[in-house]
């Protein structure tokens, strides 16, 4: 355990000290949000409408954003040898990995988020079911995500890839996190839409590390 | 303690880099691997560190094979690849110090000590000189308790003197009962050590 | 160099079997083809709504079917791969992807040609439109990590891992795919699949599907077998770069 969380630690520590890639992460998500009334008109009724879903579309990208780095600068600097054959196992590791660009990379986005709904004139009800819908949907990302920046950990371009493989994987949960603010400013039940997203991210707590760790052993050999 | 390979073959992209290559290693002795560029010395390296499988044969501590039973083995050595495995934003301390929490040891501060570190502690890797990243990880290593070593390159970039410091703190460890297992291309002028060369595969 | 042989040697028994089934494929593939599209467009019924268009969906059902079959074959195969460490199973898993990738393909643009005169709109998101088009990326993304790697063998487990992920997935996909389209009922006009299938209807589709099913069987052995030749012509190039 203090393995694991010293890990953690590190990953904080680190991205507090380089900060690029937190602010970064950051600036996109706003940057891609402020494109869209520009694009479609600042009418505030077509801007309500297509809130919750550029909002979510804005945090999927911005969380791809950063998922290349996942492993990526463990491998390069030769650090991901000396975890994965230390005493902690390797799906823990991921764990702790996913935990650290969860913390690092995304729940950023989260602590923002509403400043730029209230921009794009999300009612009220509206707003505190993003903040729910995304903090039980993104851990999904970081972990399917996981796979992906396994997989792709030793290319040279492996961004691209990663996005046509990930993606796909995330269409669950952008649908039911979209889904859940919709229901939530129409005045209906949020429940059904947020226990179907927490089941995805459930599910992709198992699969997740065991996958990315199965990635990791190959791209190392 | 004893560590022993038998019949190893490893094959990289596809290509069978070596094969048939056999031997052992007690308490207090320590082998060099040599050989031309390609001849598999890093892989040989990796595959006894576990990072690697071997496409034939059989590593064995203490009679376990390291593969199946490697709870006994993880934690019994250290190592030290060529690449640095240093983040650039912490300092020395904090590099080592995290190792040595991740791989169970705590004596930072001795380690830091035996190879002239003190001063450079609380300084960022990123501004160290390549001499002196490769002495934070020798420190790293002084550090850790493994009872075998298995050290790729340990010694490029560093000046004489760290390198008659390096061969001192080898034949200690050996002295008290430890392995090493090493490639490197600097004439170290040992004559304590078995040289295992991978061109003929032969010790 | 044993040790490489031996490995490649494997795919022999596998070689075998296949010259045996091929050319029945290929009979079967036509005479099913030719029996099937003369049902479908001569025997079977124009649709009391949608006239001759319906005839569209013999050739469009049965990809789709195809394209959800090949996928689970490649996990499966992927499966066999990664656990008894089986060639073959990762080489027909490679050689299926493309094939699949054709078969979604087909649904897609079957699919909206269908859905002009139905919908008078080449493209409607409908969720089984959209699961397909899903699809095919989950087909593209398969594809392209096979070409990321240089090494065949990382490449086939990390396609194998990839796979796995992807089946799992698809079902949840598919499962809110539909749920989004619930949300958001478009004005329905008419489904692909009718609400009650006449035999008139089922036999011709049932025949293109096996069809299709022959001509991937056929399709896939030829390769296959490019597969393995391909990896016997770099075995025997390296073996005489190292003799040179």
């Amino acid at each position: 355990m203090k393995r694991f969380f010293s890990l953690i630690g590190r990953d904080l520590t680190l991205a507090v000290r380089q900060g690029s890639a937190v602010t970064l992460g950051l600036s996109f998500f706003v940057i891609v949000i402020i494109l869209f009334p520009l694009g479609v008109g600042p009418e505030l009724a077509v801007l309500a409408r297509i809130g919750p879903g550029v909002l979510w579309v804005a945090a999927l990208l911005a969380c791809l954003l950063t998922l290349d780095r996942m492993f990526q600068a463990d491998y390069e600097d030769g650090s991901l040898d000396l975890l994965m054959i230390g005493p902690l196992p390797l799906e823990i590791l991921v764990l702790a990995k996913v935990i650290a660009h969860w913390l690092t990379s995304v729940l950023p986005l989260i602590v923002i988020a509403p400043i730029l709904a209230l921009s794009l004139n999300l009612p009220g009800e509206g707003i505190s079911a993003l903040v729910v819908s995304l903090l039980i949907g993104t851990p999904t990302l970081s972990l399917i995500g996981s796979v992906g920046a396994a997989l792709t950990m030793a290319m040279r371009r492996g961004g691209v890839l990663l996005s046509l493989l990930v993606l796909p994987l995330y269409i669950p949960v952008l649908i039911f996190g979209v889904a859940a603010v919709e229901a939530a400013v129409a005045q209906l039940s949020v429940t059904p839409h947020l226990l179907l997203l927490g089941g995805v991210s459930l599910g992709a707590l198992v699969v997740g590390p065991l996958a990315a760790a199965a990635a990791l052993r190959l791209s190392l050999s | 303690m004893s560590f022993a390979v038998r019949n190893l073959a490893c094959q990289r992209a596809e290509q069978l880099v070596f094969e048939n290559v056999s031997f052992s290693l007690a308490s207090g002795e320590a082998i060099w691997v040599r050989g031309r560029n390609g001849a598999g010395k890093s892989s040989l390296l990796r595959i006894c560190a576990r990072l690697l499988s071997p496409l034939a044969g059989e590593i064995t501590w203490n009679d376990e094979d390291i593969f199946k039973d490697s709870e006994t083995y993880v934690g019994s050595y250290h190592y030290l690849g060529h690449q640095e495995a240093l983040k650039y934003a912490m300092t020395v301390r904090e590099n080592i110090g995290f190792w040595s929490m991740f791989h169970g040891t705590e004596d930072v501060v001795s380690a830091l000590e035996q190879f002239d570190l003190q001063k450079l502690a609380d300084t960022p890797t990123g501004l160290l000189s390549q001499g002196q990243k490769k002495r934070t990880n020798l420190a790293r290593l002084v550090a850790s308790s493994a009872k075998l070593w298995i050290l790729d390159e340990p010694l490029s970039a560093l000046d004489k003197h760290y390198i008659a410091l390096f061969k001192e703190r080898l034949m200690r460890h050996l002295a008290a009962g430890g392995m090493a297992l090493f490639a490197t291309h600097q004439d170290l002028e040992l004559e304590q050590v078995k040289l295992l060369d991978l061109d003929d595969g032969a010790l | 160099m044993a040790i490489d042989l031996h490995r490649y040697a494997n795919p022999k028994r596998f070689l075998a079997i296949t010259a045996a089934i091929y050319p029945w494929s290929v009979w079967l593939t036509a005479i099913l083809l030719l029996s099937g599209l003369y049902l479908s467009l001569f025997v079977a019924p124009p649709d009391y709504q949608q006239g001759d268009t319906v005839r569209i969906m013999f050739v469009h059902v049965p990809a789709a079917w195809m394209a959800l079959m090949i996928y689970t074959m490649m996990a499966i195969s992927s499966a066999v791969g990664l656990i008894w460490k089986h060639p073959v199973a990762d080489l027909s898993a490679k050689a299926a992807a493309p094939i699949g990738a054709c078969f979604t393909f087909l649904a897609l643009v079957t699919g909206s040609l269908w859905g002009q005169p139905m919908w008078g709109t080449f493209w409607v998101w409908d969720a089984r439109l959209t699961s397909m088009l899903i699809l095919l990326f989950l087909y593209l993304g398969y594809m392209a990590i096979w070409e990321s790697f240089d090494d065949p063998a990382k490449a086939a487990k990390a396609a194998a891992i990839l796979a796995l992920v992807g089946v799992i997935n698809i079902p949840i996909i598919r499962f809110s795919v539909d749920w989004w389209n619930t949300l958001h009922q478009p004005a329905s006009v008419a489904t692909m699949a009718g609400p009650k299938i006449h035999s008139s209807i089922l036999i011709p589709l049932l025949v293109m599907g096996l069809a299709y099913t022959a001509f991937f069987v056929m399709v896939l052995i030829i390769r296959v077998k490019a597969e393995i030749l391909k990896r016997r012509l770099r075995v025997l190039q390296i073996a005489e770069l190292r003799e040179s």
